[in-house]
């Protein structure tokens, strides 16, 4: 098996993608905002007590998610770590179905037997929410064969409908690139030639443990996926025009070659790494710092200098999203908590007798995004 | 007590519908199956082959990959001669690299394939724990019943033939302790296709258990598509003395074992379990009423191993049954020795089962 002649990739290439419509940029602004918002509120909620376990919010690296799905089709797959709310609402998923999964409810997008870590959203072929580090990894190199198989082996889909020729984005933090599996599965897909491209949220810490103290090369991460012989890209995650102008052709790059990307996503987190991260690993000026470059002030006040956002537009939009987010809140607040019945639904597809010596398993409610 | 919302509304279907086209088999009764009496003798791998080509041949979705599975033909020839028929986009080699080919696996399933996922050994199934127990079984529930799992982990499993510790694995008593996969460990190359075939179709992530030492096994197997269904036992032998329950390769030492005690006037029951997951508990206590006594051999290490969970439903389901404490007979619990003779002795041979046997008897004469 040959690999696909190989093609150097910049975001600085002449093959840029051309500035992008302000239509655009003003709808990744409230996407970007939304987030924000909800995260925000997600926070208060966890100091609340409304939402339990492990809870990691995306506050600062909104360009990353939003940037990214931006640049792909609604139908390809998408599969990230535990730090996944952000990626679920820019695929689409509702304030209302992520915040009811935190609480608990049965309303939320796994009935509430997922949680903060394990977001999942059929309808925006989005394949969850992985709460081992690096684990999602070789899935999202499945999802990519399997759009492979489906085009080159079955001609069609597995429902038969139309077979394309996909791209699926797999995230990981910086903190994953140590992982075996990570490693496993990019050797695989570059010799198999599996259309993945893996983005490397690299805000710079592990948990804890900044990015020179836990991996080897760290100033030159590109050069991980490039050993193994993938046309690797280094971006600045906090310019989403940017962004947007870089990821989109290397995208259609490995869409069409057939290839698998890296991408080493150059961001930030402006809250601990969980919930309950006291951050004593690093300084408030260097918080600070990066709070000056916001990609979300910074798309904003570009809107505003080029005119094609007012002050008062500004503000409105934010508020709209607020009472948007307040209003998911009260919905997730209001919804019921799963019956008691549901611990023993969704185990088997084909729940027969005698699989447990406990119980004898059954189907509950249908999901409520299917 | 609290309510469905009235957007939502409860699953009717028998599958879940987070697993779309299954086509679960119209299963026969025992005596409706294919005879297992015939001239058409072959190996058990061959059988195993037959299952997985019927299948692939009748859906596109089902493809198979592992280490050395096509060019190689299979390390033990298991898949030989399917890269000819279905080509390498379908019978696909990997590196080896378990932890990612049954990662990357797992990922095609919830998108609808039906991967068979070929371990050379079980042993190397160990660095793919991750994947294999904490993804595949617990996706449907994790996602609250979005995305299924439908694949089959399949290779060898237990004591291959002095290949000392890191080798010898038997997985049925770590990983059947897992909700959410099914397992089913064949004894015999006829059970071998009915069982794999059944496997492919399952929409559940079904663990398949073979044995190094049995791929070479010859019986009759009919040559059409038949399927055993899952959590029915089989009686291999009938007696009144004892039951003895089994699964996998030690069904046949429990049959080398009641052919001698048969020589002593001492009938065993024997039954082979076929799947461990789900677990014919009903079978074992029809047999208990005859025998009243209970040897249950396992190849797994004593402590927390299948033969225990096995005692332990005896005990919840047929106690009143019983005239003798159940025992079990496992693999002597230290890690796998190299010399042959030592390898034997820690196996549950067929002699050990028959003083088991002798034992339990004179213990209730």
């Amino acid at each position: 098996m040959t690999q696909a002649p190989a093609q150097k990739h910049s975001s600085t290439d002449s093959t840029m993608t051309s500035e992008p419509s302000t239509e655009l940029k003003l709808k990744w602004l409230r996407d970007m905002q939304l987030i924000r918002e909800f995260e925000n509120r997600t926070a208060q909620a966890y100091q609340q007590a409304k939402i339990g376990g492990f809870c990691h919010v995306y506050t600062g690296q909104e360009a990353c998610a939003v940037g990214t799905i931006g640049s792909i089709n609604d139908d390809d797959p998408v599969v990230t770590a535990y730090r996944d709310h952000g990626h679920a609402l820019a695929r689409g998923m509702t304030p209302e179905a992520c915040m009811a999964e935190m609480y608990g409810k049965i309303t939320g997008c796994a009935k509430g037997k997922g949680g903060s870590m394990h977001m999942f959203d059929r309808p925006n072929w989005l394949f969850g929410g992985h709460g081992i580090v690096g684990a999602q990894t070789p899935l999202g190199a499945g999802l990519a064969f399997a759009a492979k198989y489906e085009h080159d082996v079955m001609k069609k889909r597995v429902d038969g409908s139309e077979a394309k020729k996909k791209v699926t984005l797999c995230y990981l933090g910086d903190g994953a690139i140590d992982q075996g599996a990570f490693h496993e599965a990019l050797n695989y897909v570059s010799v198999h030639n599996i259309p993945v491209i893996y983005i490397i949220e690299n805000n710079g810490y592990s948990m804890g443990t900044a990015i020179n103290r836990h991996t080897a090369n760290s100033g030159n991460l590109i050069s991980r996926g490039e050993s193994y012989g993938i046309d690797s890209l280094e971006i600045d995650g906090l310019d989403i025009v940017e962004l947007y102008k870089g990821f989109k052709p290397y995208v259609e790059s490995c869409r069409e070659n057939s290839r698998p990307g890296f991408v080493d996503l150059k961001t930030y987190r402006y809250q601990g790494h969980s919930m309950s991260d006291p951050q004593k690993y690093r300084t408030k000026d260097e918080v600070d710092e990066y709070k000056a470059k916001d990609s979300i002030a910074r798309l904003a006040s570009q809107l505003m200098e080029s005119g094609d956002l007012s002050e008062d537009d500004w503000k409105s939009m934010q508020k709209a999203i607020r009472d948007e987010v307040m209003s998911a809140m009260q919905a997730a607040e209001d919804a019921p908590t799963p019956e008691l019945s549901e611990l023993i639904t969704d185990v088997y597809a084909n729940p027969e007798k005698n699989l447990s010596p406990q119980t004898t398993y059954t189907h509950g409610a249908r999901n409520p995004l299917l | 007590m609290t309510t469905l919302p009235d957007t939502m509304s409860m699953i009717e279907s028998d599958i879940h519908p987070a697993v779309e086209g299954v086509e679960i088999p119209d299963f026969l009764s025992e005596s409706d199956l294919p005879s297992r009496e015939g001239d058409r003798i072959i190996q058990f791998r061959e059988a195993l082959r037959e299952a997985m080509a019927e299948e692939m041949r009748r859906d596109e979705r089902v493809f198979l990959l592992g280490e050395e599975v096509a060019q190689y033909n299979g390390a033990y020839k298991v898949s030989q001669g399917m890269l000819d028929e279905f080509g390498p986009e379908r019978i696909i080699d990997t590196p080896i690299s378990e932890n990612g080919f049954a990662g990357m696996a797992i990922g095609a399933a919830m998108c609808g394939l039906r991967p068979i996922v070929e371990f050379m050994s079980w042993s190397f199934s160990l660095v793919a724990a991750d994947p294999i127990l904490n993804n595949a079984p617990k996706m449907l529930y994790m996602s609250g019943g979005q995305f299924g799992c439908p694949i089959v982990f399949r290779g060898n499993d237990g004591a291959g033939g002095q290949l000392g510790s890191t080798h010898s694995w038997c997985v049925e008593g770590l990983f059947s302790n897992v909700p959410g996969l099914k397992m089913a460990i064949p004894s015999n190359p006829y059970d071998a296709k009915g069982l794999l075939a059944t496997a492919i179709r399952d929409p559940d992530p079904v663990f398949f258990l073979e044995s190094e030492r049995m791929l070479g096994d010859k019986a009759h197997v009919p040559e059409e598509h038949y399927f055993i269904p899952f959590g029915r036992a089989r009686l291999a032998r009938e007696g009144d003395a004892v039951t003895l329950v089994s699964f996998g390769r030690p069904v046949n030492f429990c049959l080398d074992a009641a052919e001698v005690l048969a020589n002593d006037g001492i009938e065993c029951d024997v039954l082979d379990m076929r799947t461990i997951r789900p677990l014919d508990i009903d079978s074992i206590v029809d047999s208990i009423k005859k025998t009243n006594k209970i040897v249950v051999v396992d190849q797994c290490w004593p402590f927390g191993s299948v033969a225990s969970e096995v005692i332990a439903q005896i005990c919840e389901h047929g106690f009143d049954w019983l005239d003798a404490p159940p025992v079990r007979v496992n693999t002597i619990d230290v890690p796998t020795p190299y010399a042959k003779d030592l390898e034997y002795a820690y196996l549950p041979n067929p002699e050990r089962i028959a003083t088991a046997v002798r034992e339990l008897v004179g213990a209730t004469v």
